[in-house]
C-alpha cells in the first residue's frame, strides 16, 4: 500500500523536484523548502513564478516576481544567476553545460555557466523556454509559432509557425519533434525533420501540463478529465493514431501529469487533489492519494521511481512512497 | 470547460473584481492611479501597468506587462484576448491574501474589448477573477481633437462603465456640456463624473459591479426608472444627474430613442441604439439575440438589456461585449413594475432598421 508522508505548507506550490534524491517544494511566495533529515527551508524570491531542476538535478533554476534568476542548491543556498530589473521573470529552462535559460517579457535569455548573458527579443512576448536533448539549442513559445534560437552561435533562428498564441514548449526525448501547449484548448507539434505539423486538440480545458514517457514513447497530458497520452513511438508521431486516456473521473478534472522515469506509468494529480498512478498497458490505477483541499500543481519522480513528491494550489505537499 | 466539472475549494472561493483603467495620455489615469494606491480606503490593490512610467508609488503589487493581443483560433476576428493578462493574472492568483482587487491600466490607444473579453474567454482567469467596470478617463479639452483623431477614443467611451470627464477646470461651461453631450451621445449607459485632476469617489470607480448580472443595470443610468413620471430624484438618488441645468440639454435621459444623434464634434462611428418592448416570446427572443450577437458581434462593443419574458415570474438580464453573450434570471418583476423588454446596443454599422424590426418580431 502506499503512504503519504504530507508536509502542509501556505502557499500555491509552483514546482517539486528531487535534487540529489532530496525532494524540493518551490512555492509561489518565493520560499523553497525540502525534507532532508527534518524539514528545512530558504526564501528564493519575493513571489517565485516558475522553477526547474537543472539537468544533473542537483540545484533548482528559479524565476521571480521580483526579476531575479536564482539557483538554489539542496543545501540550502540561493545563488543568484541573473537579475533584469523589476520586470517578472515568468519562465526559466536548463540547458547543457550549465546554461539556464529565462524570459522576462519580449525578450529570452540565455545565461552561460561563466556568467555571459546573450538576449533574444521577440517582436511579442516569449513564453514557455526548452532547449534541445542534444545541442545548445533553445526554443521559445510565442504567438504564431516558435522559435529556435541558437546561444552559443550566430546561427539565425528558425521559424516554426502554426496561428494562434502558443504558451508553453518541450522537445521530445529524441529531439525528433517540438510540442507546444496553446492558449486555446490544443496542443500543436511540428516534426523537426521536415516542418510537418501535428495537431493535438479536442480538450475540455487548457492543457498546462505535460511529461515524456521514458525514452519518449509516450507524452501525457492535462486538460481533461483523464490524462490524455498520445503516442509517439511512430516516425510521424502521434499522427493518425487515438491517445489513451489514463485515470477517466467524472467529476474533476486532470490538472498535472508526471512520467514514471523507466515504467510505462504516469502520476496523475486532479483538481480536487487525488492522486493516481495509472499503467499504460492495461490502464490498471492505483490511489496514491486521496482528495485533498485543491488542485494538484506539481509532481516529481524520485530516481528510483519508488516515491512520487507532489504540491497543491493550497500549499498541501508531500511524498508518496508506492511500496508503503 | 465542461459544466459536469465540480468546482474545487478554491474556484468556489470569491472571485477578485478587476477594475479596467481606459484613457488617453494625458487623460489623467495616473493622477486617479495614485490616488487609488495611496488614499486610506482600507483596500490593497495589484496594479497591471503598461510601463511603470510616473506611478510615484514603490508598490511589489504592481507589475509592469507588455500589452499582448492574441487573437484565438476559432476563426472570429473580434475574440481577442490579452495574452499577458492571463498570465500576470493567474501569477497574482497564486498567492491570493495581499491584495482585495486587481486595477488594469491600458495604454491610451488600447482597445478595451482584448482586456475585458479576457475575463470572460479564459477558463482559468475566469474561475478567479470577475470584471467590475471599465472606467474611460476622458480629458475634457482634447476629446474633441482625440475623437478626430482617431477610432480608439470613442471606443473607448462607448465601452465604459464609468466616463471621468477630467480636467473640466480647462474648460468653458458651454464646451463642458458639448463634450458631455458627446459622452452621452456616444454612450447613453455609461455614468459620467465631471472631474478636476481625477479627483472621483473612488467608490464611484470601484467596485461598480458592471459586469454582474446581478447588479449591472441596477447601476446603469439607462436603465434606472428615472423616466418613470412618478419618480423624483431625492438626496439619497443615485442617479446620474446632470448638475448643470441649461436646459437646451434636458435633466434627464428621457429620451432613449434619440441618443444616437450626432453631436457637433462627434461624427457618429459609434452609436447606440435602444430597443424598447414588452413581453418576449423566449423560443424567438433567445435564437436572435444569439443570431445577432453572432452576427453583428464584430460591431458591437457593448449590449445590455432586461427582458421580459412571458409567462416568466423573474427579470432575465443580458449583457454582451462583441460575440460574448451572458443571460440570467436576475431577481422577480415587483409588484407594479412595467414588464418590458429594453436593449441597448452600442457599436458601430449597426443597423437600427433591421435590429429594430428583428426584435419587435420576437414579442410574444
Amino acid at each position: 500500500m502506499p503512504t503519504v508522508a504530507p508536509l502542509d505548507l501556505d502557499s500555491h506550490a509552483i514546482t517539486v523536484a528531487w535534487l540529489d534524491d532530496i525532494p524540493h517544494f518551490a512555492l509561489a511566495d518565493g520560499v523553497v523548502h525540502r525534507l532532508d533529515h527534518g524539514h528545512k527551508w530558504v526564501e528564493a524570491h519575493d513571489g517565485l513564478l516558475t522553477a526547474c531542476p537543472d539537468l544533473s538535478e542537483t540545484s533548482l533554476v528559479t524565476g521571480g516576481e521580483d526579476g531575479r534568476v536564482m539557483a538554489v542548491s539542496t543545501d540550502g543556498t540561493a545563488t543568484q544567476l541573473a537579475e533584469i530589473g523589476r520586470k517578472w521573470v515568468t519562465s526559466v529552462a536548463a540547458g547543457p553545460q550549465g546554461a539556464v535559460g529565462f524570459a522576462s517579457g519580449r525578450t529570452a535569455y540565455v545565461r552561460f555557466a561563466d556568467g555571459k548573458l546573450r538576449e533574444f527579443p521577440h517582436p511579442r512576448s516569449a513564453e514557455g523556454l526548452a532547449f534541445a536533448p542534444k545541442g545548445m539549442r533553445l526554443a521559445v513559445a510565442r504567438y504564431n509559432g516558435a522559435t529556435l534560437h541558437f546561444p552559443a552561435t550566430d546561427g539565425k533562428p528558425v521559424e516554426l509557425e502554426w496561428a494562434g498564441a502558443h504558451t508553453d514548449v518541450s522537445f521530445s526525448p529524441d529531439g525528433k519533434f517540438l510540442i507546444t501547449t496553446m492558449q486555446e484548448n490544443a496542443l500543436h507539434g511540428w516534426k523537426l525533420a521536415d516542418g510537418k505539423h501535428m495537431r493535438m486538440a479536442g480538450y475540455p480545458a487548457k492543457v498546462k501540463s505535460f511529461s515524456w514517457s521514458a525514452k519518449g514513447k509516450w507524452l501525457a497530458t492535462s486538460g481533461a478529465p483523464a490524462a490524455v497520452v498520445w503516442p509517439f513511438q511512430a516516425k510521424d508521431g502521434p499522427m493518425g493514431k487515438a491517445p489513451l486516456e489514463l485515470g477517466t473521473r467524472g467529476d474533476t478534472m486532470v490538472t498535472q501529469v508526471c512520467c514514471h522515469r523507466t515504467e510505462e506509468i504516469a502520476a496523475i494529480g486532479y483538481a480536487d487533489g487525488m492522486v493516481l498512478a495509472a499503467r499504460f498497458a492495461d490502464q490498471k490505477e492505483v490511489l496514491l492519494r486521496r482528495a485533498g483541499k485543491g488542485a494538484i500543481t506539481a509532481l516529481a519522480w524520485d530516481r528510483e521511481g519508488r516515491r512520487l513528491a507532489f504540491g497543491a494550489e493550497t500549499g498541501e505537499c508531500g511524498v508518496v512512497d508506492i511500496a508503503g | 470547460m465542461s459544466d459536469a466539472q465540480t468546482a474545487t475549494p478554491s474556484e468556489t472561493a470569491a472571485q477578485i473584481p478587476v477594475t479596467v483603467l481606459t484613457g488617453y495620455l494625458g487623460s489623467g489615469k495616473t493622477t486617479l492611479l495614485n490616488r487609488i494606491l495611496t488614499e486610506d480606503h482600507g483596500k490593497r490593490y495589484a496594479v497591471i501597468v503598461n510601463e511603470f512610467g510616473e506611478i510615484g508609488i514603490d508598490n511589489d503589487l504592481i507589475v509592469e506587462s507588455d500589452e499582448e493581443i492574441y487573437e484565438m483560433n476559432n476563426g472570429c476576428i473580434c475574440c481577442t484576448v490579452r495574452g499577458d493578462l492571463v498570465r500576470v493574472v493567474e501569477g497574482l492568483m497564486r498567492r491570493p491574501g495581499r491584495f482585495d482587487a486587481i486595477i488594469v491600466e491600458t495604454t491610451g490607444l488600447a482597445d478595451p474589448a482584448p482586456v475585458a473579453q479576457t475575463f470572460f474567454m479564459d477558463d482559468d482567469v475566469r474561475a478567479k477573477t470577475k470584471l467590475d467596470a471599465v472606467v474611460a478617463l476622458v480629458d475634457a479639452k482634447h476629446l474633441p481633437l482625440r475623437l478626430k483623431d482617431s477610432n480608439e477614443a470613442e471606443d473607448q467611451i462607448a465601452f465604459a462603465d464609468v466616463v471621468v470627464l477630467n480636467k473640466t477646470d480647462l474648460v468653458t461651461p458651454e464646451e463642458l456640456a458639448t463634450v458631455e453631450a458627446t459622452v452621452r451621445a456616444i454612450n447613453p449607459s455609461a455614468r459620467i463624473h465631471r472631474t478636476e485632476r481625477a479627483g472621483v469617489a473612488l467608490s464611484d470607480v470601484l467596485d461598480r459591479g458592471a459586469f454582474d448580472l446581478s447588479r449591472a443595470l441596477d447601476n446603469d443610468p439607462h436603465f434606472l426608472d428615472h423616466d418613470h413620471p412618478d419618480h423624483v430624484c431625492g438626496p439619497d438618488c443615485d442617479h446620474d444627474h446632470h448638475h448643470h441645468h441649461d436646459h437646451d440639454h434636458h435633466g434627464h435621459d428621457h429620451h432613449h430613442h434619440h441618443h444616437g444623434e450626432a453631436s457637433p464634434i462627434h461624427d457618429a462611428g459609434v452609436k447606440s441604439i435602444s430597443l424598447r418592448g414588452g413581453e418576449m416570446d423566449p423560443k424567438k427572443f433567445l435564437p436572435w439575440i444569439e443570431k445577432t450577437t453572432q452576427m453583428d458581434g464584430p460591431n458591437i462593443l457593448r449590449l445590455k438589456g432586461i427582458v421580459a419574458f412571458a409567462d416568466d415570474p423573474d427579470r432575465f438580464v443580458v449583457q454582451g461585449v462583441h460575440m460574448i453573450l451572458e443571460g440570467d434570471h436576475q431577481r422577480a418583476w415587483k409588484e407594479g413594475e412595467k414588464r418590458e423588454t429594453r436593449l441597448v446596443f452600442i457599436g458601430r454599422e449597426l443597423d437600427t432598421e433591421r435590429l429594430t424590426r428583428t426584435f419587435e418580431a420576437c414579442q410574444a
